[in-house]
This record gives structure tokens, sequence and C-alpha cells, in this order.
């Protein structure tokens, strides 16, 4: 089996097919990070372009670790915005990248929607590697992965997430992903950082903790930029983490067997308390071990399924 | 003196009351009478200095007017130029247009006003009216001399593009433009509101992850120059009215005997926020396309005359600035070529009559800005459209005039073609 489409822009694309698709590829390939040689030769021969216009290590590092482990070569592209050469538009940049004749460029940009401006000039496949405040595919697709895993099914389960929606890409992915698989979704945060029309995705919209916290089966802590704070988004670190950051003074109102997600890199203190990242219910390395099978489950499904 | 008599076309004009086959004979650039063509027994032939425009059934209206054009020159010729800005009108029906001040030097002294008017003089095809800026260099500080402006050509003042942040200075343009009759142009929009959004606030741009600019960006000005109109009686002209809330504004405003005029584009008035689904940039513009709640707004506002016109906010952008990221991506759609047939469209819905789309093209825009244009009499300027409502035509960027060719209207398939633009009795466009 194989995506219909030949690039990976969004959650809001796929449907619950596609997703079990990736998820049950992901299982099946998670084991090969298991063995001693790393290594299956599935996609020796292709090349994938890493291109990264805002700096995330560990997103391009799992990406590079995934196309490896699947024997493709990876090649790092690492742009500042700020040097993009005034004048050279979408179209030069992808006529520029094709004429290298990678077969799939991963890409992370701070606008939203450059991966989709970029799929519409390329021939190769594009994996959207986040984009502004729009989509975070692979990140979902990791953590529907870590959720399946440890409950069994997405289905019927409650969803809290919580934090800057409106900032969040990781939001918008996930409440896609989880309401296709069945799940019900909650978004909380402060009402400046609950963007509006956000229940036409599919969720709910609270702007209570307690009321996110207190049925979920699962809650997903955003990561907060300080900077937010300048804009008035809100109006302290410390009013922002007594209202929304999780401790287990809250946690302790949540079900016993809750599980905790973050995307990571955690701001300790601020959303979650370092208790609570470090203790029982965070599943915040499996998370990281998961996005490694779901990349390279995305690049198998792209590149490498057509031809068995 | 040369002839051209148009011949047996559906004669249109709102102001006359006029509506029926005529013939219109023109002499020396100037309308010598009408003839309705079932008791007109003149034998008419063509020969040297005799043009006849066989219009059978074909319609024939005053000139259109644009009240809102962005010609790009002086500064930005990449863009457009004032030559390849009136062919675009011309090829869209239009005879007059005001072109808006923010060029690069802006019109803000009459020497630019001088050149504008040279220029279009010299290598134009159409009326071009140039509108003078309200403040020095568009910086919101500084009044422009705004007699002299009116003195070298400008028929009003904007700032246009960029907001006017000071409600004192926007106080003292109102008082001040009294002096010479000039309506003041309000491109109504609080910065600090809008912020660096890209497009409407709501579903949409919450879903592309974009930054939205609210309504109330928009409605908060208008509601404060509305009540600076009040304040000092000066002439108020709200442009490019985008969200229900202005309307309804406006409406009250009129209501209670102000000055005030507004205008709508044909882009606000037939597209919503969706049009930017696949961030597509040219569905960018500000202000951005809105709800089918606003639409629905604009559309009741023009047909009961709330709006009292429509203008095409044509603002040609070159790829450069549109083929990069969406929320990088300049603002304006190309719209001077399409404006007709989008509002026909309209008409073909049975939202508005055709005497009020026509009105709202051709005497509305002309009495807003206080033109002695928008309708045909004996010894007017013969400015003249012939457009055939039966056709269709599908929007071809390539195609344009104008020399950018940032339209959301690409691929769609429109109703009613310009067939001939008449400018002073001269055929300035002519279907091929
Ligand atoms: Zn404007």
């Amino acid at each position: 089996m194989r995506f219909k489409g030949k690039d990976l822009l969004g959650i809001e694309d796929l449907d619950a097919s596609d997703i079990d698709l990736v998820l049950s590829t992901a299982e099946s390939l998670r084991e090969v990070s298991e063995r001693e040689i790393k290594k299956v030769p599935t996609l020796r021969g292709k090349t994938i372009i890493n291109l990264f216009y805002e700096p995330s290590t560990r997103t391009r590092t799992s990406f590079e670790i995934a196309a490896k482990r699947m024997s493709a070569d990876a090649v790092n592209i690492s742009v500042s915005t700020s040097s993009v050469v005034k004048g050279e538009t979408i179209k030069d940049t992808a006529k520029n990248l094709e004429a290298m004749k990678p077969d799939c460029i991963v890409i992370r940009h701070s606008a939203s929607g450059v991966p989709m401006m970029l799929a519409n000039y390329v021939k190769c496949s594009v994996v959207n590697a986040g984009d502004g405040a729009h989509e975070h595919p692979s990140q979902a697709l990791l953590d529907m992965l870590t959720v399946k895993e440890k409950k069994g099914a997405i289905a019927g389960l409650k969803l809290s997430i919580i934090g800057d929606i409106t900032h969040s890409r990781v939001a918008r992915s996930n409440i896609y992903g989880f309401t296709k698989l069945g799940a019900q979704v909650t978004v909380a945060g402060p009402p400046t950082m609950v963007p509006p029309g956000i229940e036409k995705l599919g969720c709910r919209a609270t702007s209570s903790m307690d009321d996110a916290i207190k049925d979920a089966d699962v809650i997903m802590m955003l990561r907060i930029q300080l900077e937010r704070q300048k804009e008035s988004f809100f109006p302290s670190v410390r009013e922002y983490s007594r209202l929304y950051g999780l401790d287990e003074a809250k946690l302790n109102r949540a079900k016993k067997d809750v599980l905790i997600l973050h995307p990571g890199p955690i701001n300790r203190g601020v959303e979650v308390s370092s208790e609570v990242a470090d203790g029982p219910h965070s599943l915040i390395l499996d998370q990281v071990t998961n996005g490694v099978a779901v990349r390279m489950a995305i690049f198998y499904l792209l590149l490498g399924a057509a031809k068995e | 003196m040369n002839r051209l008599i148009i011949k047996g076309g559906r004669f249109l004009d709102p102001v006359a009351g006029i509506d029926g086959i005529f013939n219109i004979y023109v002499m020396g650039g100037r309308v010598a009478s009408f003839k309705p063509a079932y008791a007109d027994t003149t034998e008419i032939t063509p020969g040297p200095g005799v043009e006849v425009i066989d219009a059978k059934g074909l319609l024939v209206t005053p000139g259109l007017i644009d009240v809102h054009a962005h010609l790009r020159e002086p500064g930005f010729e990449y863009k457009e130029t004032i030559r390849t800005g009136t062919l675009a009108a011309a090829a869209g029906g239009f005879t007059s247009i005001l072109c808006m001040a923010n060029t690069r030097p802006v019109n803000d002294n009459e020497s630019v006003t001088r050149y504008i008017r040279k220029k279009a003089e010299e290598e134009g095809v159409v009326n071009v009216f140039p509108v003078g800026a309200v403040s020095v260099g568009q910086n919101g500080e500084r009044l422009t001399e705004m007699f002299e402006l009116k003195s070298a050509g400008c028929v009003a003042v904007s700032d246009d593009g960029m907001p006017i942040v000071d409600g004192g200075l926007m106080r003292r343009a109102l008082e001040y433009s009294k002096i010479c009759d000039l309506p003041v142009i309000s491109h109504a929009e609080d910065p600090t509101l809008a912020g660096s959004g890209a497009m409407n606030e709501g579903e949409v741009s919450t879903r592309l992850g974009l930054k939205g600019i609210p309504g109330a960006a928009e409605e908060s000005v208008v509601a404060r120059d509305i009540a600076l109109a009040r304040l000092t009686g000066g002439r108020l002209h709200i442009a490019h009215v985008s969200t229900r809330g202005s309307v309804e504004l406006i409406r009250m405003a009129k209501e209670e005997g102000l000055k005030v005029t507004a205008e709508a584009t044909p882009h606000h008035l037939t597209l919503t926020d969706e049009a930017v689904l696949k961030y597509s940039t040219n569905a960018k513009m500000n202000p951005p396309l809105r709800s089918s709640g606003d639409v629905e707004a604009l559309r009741k506002g023009l047909k009961d005359g709330t709006i009292d016109c429509v203008a095409t906010d044509h603002a040609p952008q070159s790829i450069m600035e549109k083929d990069i990221e969406f929320d990088r991506a300049a603002n304006g759609v190309v719209g001077i070529e399409t404006a007709f047939s989008l509002i026909y469209g309209l008409v073909a819905e049975g939202l508005l009559t055709l005497n009020e789309a026509v009105s709202a093209m051709t005497i509305e825009p002309a009495r807003a800005m206080g033109l002695d244009k928008g309708t045909l009499r004996v010894g007017s300027a013969a400015d003249i459209a012939i457009i055939d409502l039966a056709k269709g035509w599908t929007v071809d960027p390539a195609k344009l005039r104008s020399k950018s060719k940032n339209t959301p209207f690409a691929g769609m398939t429109l109703k009613g073609v310009v067939e001939k633009t008449i400018v002073g009795g001269k055929t300035v466009y002519s279907r091929e």
C-alpha cells in the first residue's frame, strides 16, 4: 500500500486509513532500531534532502536517523530565513533543489504554507517537518503511535491539549489526527492563545485547566514561547504557570492512569514541573523513540512501498 | 471634424433614465445627439472621418469609472506603468480612473501630480485623475499642500496603503480639505489591531495557522472617521469596505446626513477568505477577504446605496512579491480587467439590477469624487463602454493587459465581455 498523494503535508489531508497505515508500518519498523545493526536496505540509492529554514536539532536529527536506518542518503541543508536571497521566489528555490534530483525533500519553515507551495513546484515527495503555526504531521503521528502503544487504541480516548494553541502546529495536527481516529479532543489555554474557530477543527475549547484535565486519558502539554509575554498573550510566566502549568497538585486531579505528552523541548517549571516531566506518567522519551520509527514509516510509504 | 456613430446598441444611462435602442452620434470627441434607432432615418455611411460601430445586441453605457487604482508610476514601473495600467483599464471598460498616491516619490506635492498628468496625457489611454497624499511622504505627520495639489489636478486626498493612525491628523485633514472641497479617502485600519496579520481572522486563518486581521481593525477606524466627519463637516470617503460592521456604521452615518461615501471592491463582493485555503498569495490583499456574512452585508449595502460605488483597488504586484511565503507576500490584486464581469455576475445572480450595477460603476463613483463624468448628455465627452453581456470569458492571467498577473480569478469563467472602450470619441480598446 501507498499514500494517495506524493507528499505528506498535513494530517488534515489524511483519512483514518492513511493514519492507521503509517502507524502499523511504524510499529513493524520499530524493531529495526532495536537490532544490533540498525539498518535495512529498503531505500538504498534514494536521496533525501532535509531543508531546515528554522533551527531544530531534534526534528532534523530524527529525520536524518530515520533516513539512514532505511539506507537512504540524507543531506542536510540549514538556511536561516534572514539569509534568504531577496528576489528568489519559491519556484526558484524549488527548481534549484529539483536539479539535484532528490527523491524527497523534508522541509521545516517558520512560515505556514511553504511546504505546500514547494510541493506544487517539484515532482519529488515533500514531507512537512513543521510549517509556521500550520501543521507538524510527523509529530502528530509519533504522538498517536506513542498513545496507541500504551493504550492499545486511540478510539474512545479523551485527549486534552494545553497551552498556546494559537501558535501551535503540533496542536493542529494532533486535533486532526486524534479526532480522525475517534478520540475526543479538548484544547485549553488562556483565551488570548485559543484561536477563533478552533472548534471547527473538531475539538472542544476551554480556558479552564481543571475542566481539561479531569477526564483526560492523555494530556499533551505545549511548549510556551516565553517571548509571547511581550505581546501580552499572558501577563507573566508566574501567572501562566500557576494557571496552565502541569504540576503534581494538578496531576492529582487527573485520572490515575493519565498519560503525559510533550513535544519538547520542555520549559521545566513553566508548562510542566520537573516531577511531572520525569514522573511515571510522562512519555516524553517514548515520543522521541517513536519519532524515528514514524519517520522511517513515512519515508517507506512515500518512497519505497510502490516497488514491492 | 471626425464623426463616430454607435449604431443600434442598448444604451443604458441610469442618470438620464434611458434604457433603449439608440444611435449615438459623436462629433469632435463629444456626444452630438442620441436618436432612438427605430425613428432614426439618417443615412449612415462609413467613410473618411466617419466611423461606424455596429453595437447591435450589445450594451452601451457611459464609460466606467474607478476611484481606486494603483498605477505604480513613478517608482514601481516593474509592477505597472501609467501606460500598461491605463491599457488594462481600457480593456476593463474604464474611461476614467483615480490613481493612488503611494508611488515613489509619493504624490504629495504638485510636481509629482503634474508628472503623473503629463505621463497620462502622453502615454495613457484613459482619463487619469491623481489622488494626492494626505500627509507629506504618507508619514502621517504633516498635512500636504492640498490647495496646490488640487490646482495641479488632484481630485481627492488619501494616504491609501498607509492607515492614518493619528486621529488628530485625520481631523485636520477633514477640516483643511474643505478649503478646496477635496474628499478625504480613508484606508480604515488600526495597525495595532491588524498587527502582522496576513488574512482575515477566523476559522480559515486558524486552520492555516496564519495570523489574522480582525474586522475590528477596520471598524474601529471607520467609526473614528465617521465621528470626525460629524465633528468637521468634511467629505469622507471610506475605501474598500470589507466588513458587515463597517457597512452598518456607514449606513447610520448616511441616515444622519453626514457627508460620507463608500466603495467596495469586486473581490470583496465576490470572494471569501476561503480563497486563501491553498495559501494562494494572489488572494492576499489589505483589507483581507472576509467571511460569507461580510460578503452578504457588502452586497446588501451596494444594493441599498450604503456602499455608493464599486472600486477596484487594482494593485499590481510582481511575481517576486507574490511567489514567496504567504505571510511575507505583498498585499494586492489586479482587478481592473475583471471588475465589470464580476459585478455583472451579481446581476446574473439576481442580486443587483443591471441599472444598479452600471450606476455603481459610472455615476456613483463620479459623484463621490465630484467628477463631471459618469453620464452621457449632448455635449459630454464621449467616454463610452460597449459590452457583450451574452458572452463569457475565462480569465487567463497571461492575457491580462496589466503588467502584473496577480489575480485571484485565474481560470474562472465570467460573463460580460468588454468589446470596445471609447475615450473622448476615440476607440482606445477593441477586443481582438
Ligand atoms: Zn487601501
